[in-house]
């Protein structure tokens, strides 16, 4: 939800400075680079553009790696509200510094400004929560607006209060990734060595912070400093990142990388990695294409970027992205309709009087069935059968004749018995164990069966299958409910047959 | 109170001497895991626990049972200075938990953290081992096998790799508990670890808390299921607010004690303590 939201604003604001009109009222165009400038970019030739990179990739960097703690820490929204309550420090400082006589833009100083009302923001909201009966959320969204808003009208003072060049404060609110210094990007390489050294020698520390802050209190653990540690990073990081992409956009470098970098694995400290990887390749490929195309604002194109690699994530990542759902999904449903369609043709020999032992006999060449008979035993519609078979019939399962009859191959067979054995074995632990009635028993062991893997036919076996030697299928303990609707037998007569079965058992 | 041996050391007699009032007696009091002398606790100025006042024995393992809000979990944490205490004192084995912290071994309630988290089963395990470790130090081999001899111990050593959110509910509680086990403690704190688990479960983690028994541990738990109370633990806490009784299983566990301590609220819970009274009545 967080992510989203954090993406439609990128898109708008990337919008809105494409309408925008600066040079006049008919001209929006895009100059679009030409393969001089590509080629300059690319090998970073301009000293300027690899500075800007160079910085913007630190920067992405070092939000891909706090950002992941801070994410698992569920502390998302409190980085929202560090970034946004930056804003009237940075007016402040503005002010402080012109009257003192100095250079109001003196950028260290409007940083330090942000640093100390944002930590502010932070210590309010920790303030109201604790002190009063309002919920995390409440706290959370009226320090953001208060601040955010009171820095708003404060930049609309200073305007009126004629101080001098006060233009290009607004450009921390959507950052203004050009006019990066090479100053500006060793602040930022400083800031990412100290994000990246602390987490490697806190990794333990935050993990157990993140995960479990309970059991880390119960170890000893300061975890009130801990926290502190963890979300002042946070806020050193919104800090520097300020310049570079605006307040409002920070926390969509802080969010995205390890929302992203969770689809690919399941494992902290890769997860860390990755998230860095993707923080660092947004920020170099945003800053880059904002270098190319004049006008665009670095800020928002590194967000987009963040997020299309946030998409890709999503649809791809291995370890719960949405395609590998999919194909899994599919291979069970593939499963799923292969051991039917096995069972269904070892059930229609068997009524045809064949002994187990005969129906599974590798020397025996199989009996043909018809193509009718076998759409009849299940609820299958004829282009599924044809499916099904057509894949069986691939991996060499079943053979076909030209009247679309088929029979099992002796590898068929031999998957058959398999396939209708854990069937048989499951029915007969659910009617012993679960107590579910011997009518029933097959709808409900359908739905398990297919993911029985061998150690749970082992216990199976353990459990209901010590009166059945090994590799023999035991005869199934229900009325074969396909048999019983074309003989046009009635219930009771399916009630008796399974008695005498039952009973034939002991 | 007047027949006390005598103790020389002052430590002990401020901390332990009070409590053995209320403890059920013959123990040592220079043993005693763990010692709570007039605790009380409160969440917002509203007192939640009143004048704890208990001396565990040694060796046992001690269900603390009471109704919902009675402060189960609460007197846990407030042991454990997860929750600061109004006023009172708390020693482990004879000395504040500052300083006896690596004696004690914590299992949280289940539904207290994000099993969605990206760790495995052997990682949450190795947490157990953080204390041991230290600060800013990696974890290294000798301690991550600890950690797979504890998963060993509670039966999921093929699962070490399993992320944590693939497990099912009960393996999940037998993690927390493998992790504790890994803090090789000799008295252990775990809040609820037998609810919402499977039979199978259950009886897998009564059996550790058993071995842990035979092993000298002191293990107290926070339990919800009155009819396994009886045949689980040796002493009792009855615990609504305040110790309504404490001692042997076989001498509190009475029909008037937990009306006592479940007062009016439950009628089935009555009902429950009125076929336990029938039961001591048939013996």
């Amino acid at each position: 939800m967080r992510v989203s939201l954090t993406i439609l604003t990128a898109w708008f604001s990337l919008e809105s400075a494409l309408a925008a009109p600066t040079r006049s009222i008919t001209d929006s165009s895009i100059e679009w680079p030409s393969g001089d400038q590509l080629t300059r970019v690319i090998t970073l030739r301009d000293y300027n553009t690899r500075v800007v990179v160079l910085g913007t990739l630190l920067l992405g960097l070092a939000t891909g790696i706090i950002g992941t703690f801070m994410l698992l820490r569920r502390r998302a929204l409190m980085g929202d509200v560090v970034s946004h309550a930056t804003l009237p420090g940075i007016g402040l400082a503005f002010i402080v510094m012109t009257r003192g006589g100095g250079d109001g833009k003196f950028l260290p100083g409007l940083l330090l400004g942000g640093l100390l009302s944002g930590l502010l923001g932070m210590g309010l909201v920790l303030l109201i929560r604790h002190s009063t009966r309002l919920k995390e959320d409440a706290a959370l969204g009226i320090v953001l607006s208060v601040f955010f808003g009171f820095g708003v009208a404060l930049l609309g003072v200073i305007q009126k209060m004629n101080l001098g060049h006060a233009a290009g404060l607004e450009s921390f609110i959507y950052g203004k990734t050009a006019s990066m210094l090479a100053s500006d990007a060793q602040r930022i390489a400083v800031v990412a060595a100290a994000v990246a050294l602390a987490c490697v020698f806190l990794f333990k520390e935050f993990e157990v912070l993140c995960f479990d802050p309970s059991f880390a209190a119960s170890l000893g653990w300061p975890v009130v400093l801990l926290d502190a540690a963890m979300m002042g990073l946070v806020v050193a990081v919104t800090v520097i990142g300020l310049q570079a992409v605006g307040l409002i956009l920070i926390i969509a470098l802080l969010i995205i990388p390890p929302a992203a970098a969770r689809f690919w694995t399941h494992h902290l400290s890769r997860m860390v990695i990755i998230s860095a990887a993707i923080g660092a390749a947004s920020g170099l490929v945003g800053a880059g294409l904002s270098a190319l195309v004049p006008r665009l604002p670095a800020g928002a194109i590194i967000v987009v970027v963040a997020s299309s690699l946030f998409f890709l994530s999503m649809l791809f990542g291995p370890a719960r992205g949405v395609l590998v759902r999919l194909l899994a999904h599919y291979r069970l449903e593939n499963k799923v309709g292969r051991q039917h369609l096995l069972r269904s043709l070892y059930e229609t020999l068997e009524e045809a009087g064949q002994s187990p032992e005969a129906v599974a006999a590798p020397e025996s060449r199989g009996v043909e069935i018809s193509f009718p008979l076998l759409l009849a035993e299940r609820s299958w519609s004829p282009r599924r059968l044809r499916k099904l078979l057509a894949s069986a019939q691939r991996d060499g399962l079943v053979e076909r004749t030209p009247d679309g009859a088929c029979r099992m191959t002796g590898r068929g067979r031999e998957e058959a018995r398999r396939v209708v054995r854990n069937h048989r074995l499951w029915e007969m632990y659910l009617i012993t164990h679960a107590d579910i009635a011997p009518s029933h028993v097959d709808r409900d062991a359908d739905l398990v069966e297919h993911v029985l893997g061998p150690e749970m036919t082992r216990k199976l076996e353990a459990l209901v299958a010590a009166r059945y030697p090994e590799l023999r299928v035991p005869p199934s303990p229900h009325a074969l409910q396909h048999m019983t609707g074309r003989a046009g037998l009635t219930s009771q007569d399916r009630m008796a047959v399974e008695g005498r079965r039952l009973k034939a058992e002991g | 109170m007047g027949v006390m041996k005598p103790i020389s050391e002052a430590r002990q007699e401020q901390g332990v001497t009070e409590s053995v009032r209320v403890a059920t007696g013959s123990e040592h009091p220079r043993t005693s895991p763990l010692s709570i002398h007039d605790m009380t606790v409160a969440y917002h100025r509203r007192p939640v626990l009143w004048d704890i006042d208990f001396d565990a024995p040694e060796g046992k393992l001690i269900g603390i049972i009471g109704p919902n809000g009675a402060g189960k979990s609460t007197l846990v944490k407030a042991v454990l200075d997860l929750v600061p205490k109004a006023s009172g004192r708390v020693l482990i084995y004879g000395k504040p938990y500052r300083l006896h912290r690596h004696l004690v071994g914590y299992v949280p309630q289940r539904e207290s953290v994000d099993w969605d988290f990206p760790v495995n089963a052997l990682d949450v395990v190795a947490m157990g081992r953080y204390g041991q470790i230290g600060w800013c130090l990696p974890v290294t081999r000798p301690h991550r096998d600890a950690a797979l001899a504890a998963l060993e111990r509670v039966g999921m050593a093929d699962l070490a790799r399993r992320q944590i959110s693939q497990l099912s509910g009960g393996q999940q509680q037998r993690v927390f508990l493998a992790r504790a086990l890994a803090q090789d403690a000799r008295i252990y704190f775990m809040d609820e670890p037998l609810a919402g688990v499977d039979a199978a479960t259950e009886a897998a983690v009564i059996r550790i808390l058993q071995d842990l028994r035979s092993g000298g541990k002191t293990v107290f738990v926070v339990h919800h299921d009155l009819q396994t109370v009886q045949e689980y633990f040796d002493t009792l806490i009855l615990l609504n607010m305040r110790i309504v009784a404490t001692g042997p299983t076989s001498e509190v566990f009475t029909r008037d004690n937990l009306q006592k301590t479940y007062g009016g609220r439950l009628t089935l819970l009555e009902e429950a303590a009125e076929a336990m009274a029938r039961k001591g009545k048939d013996e």
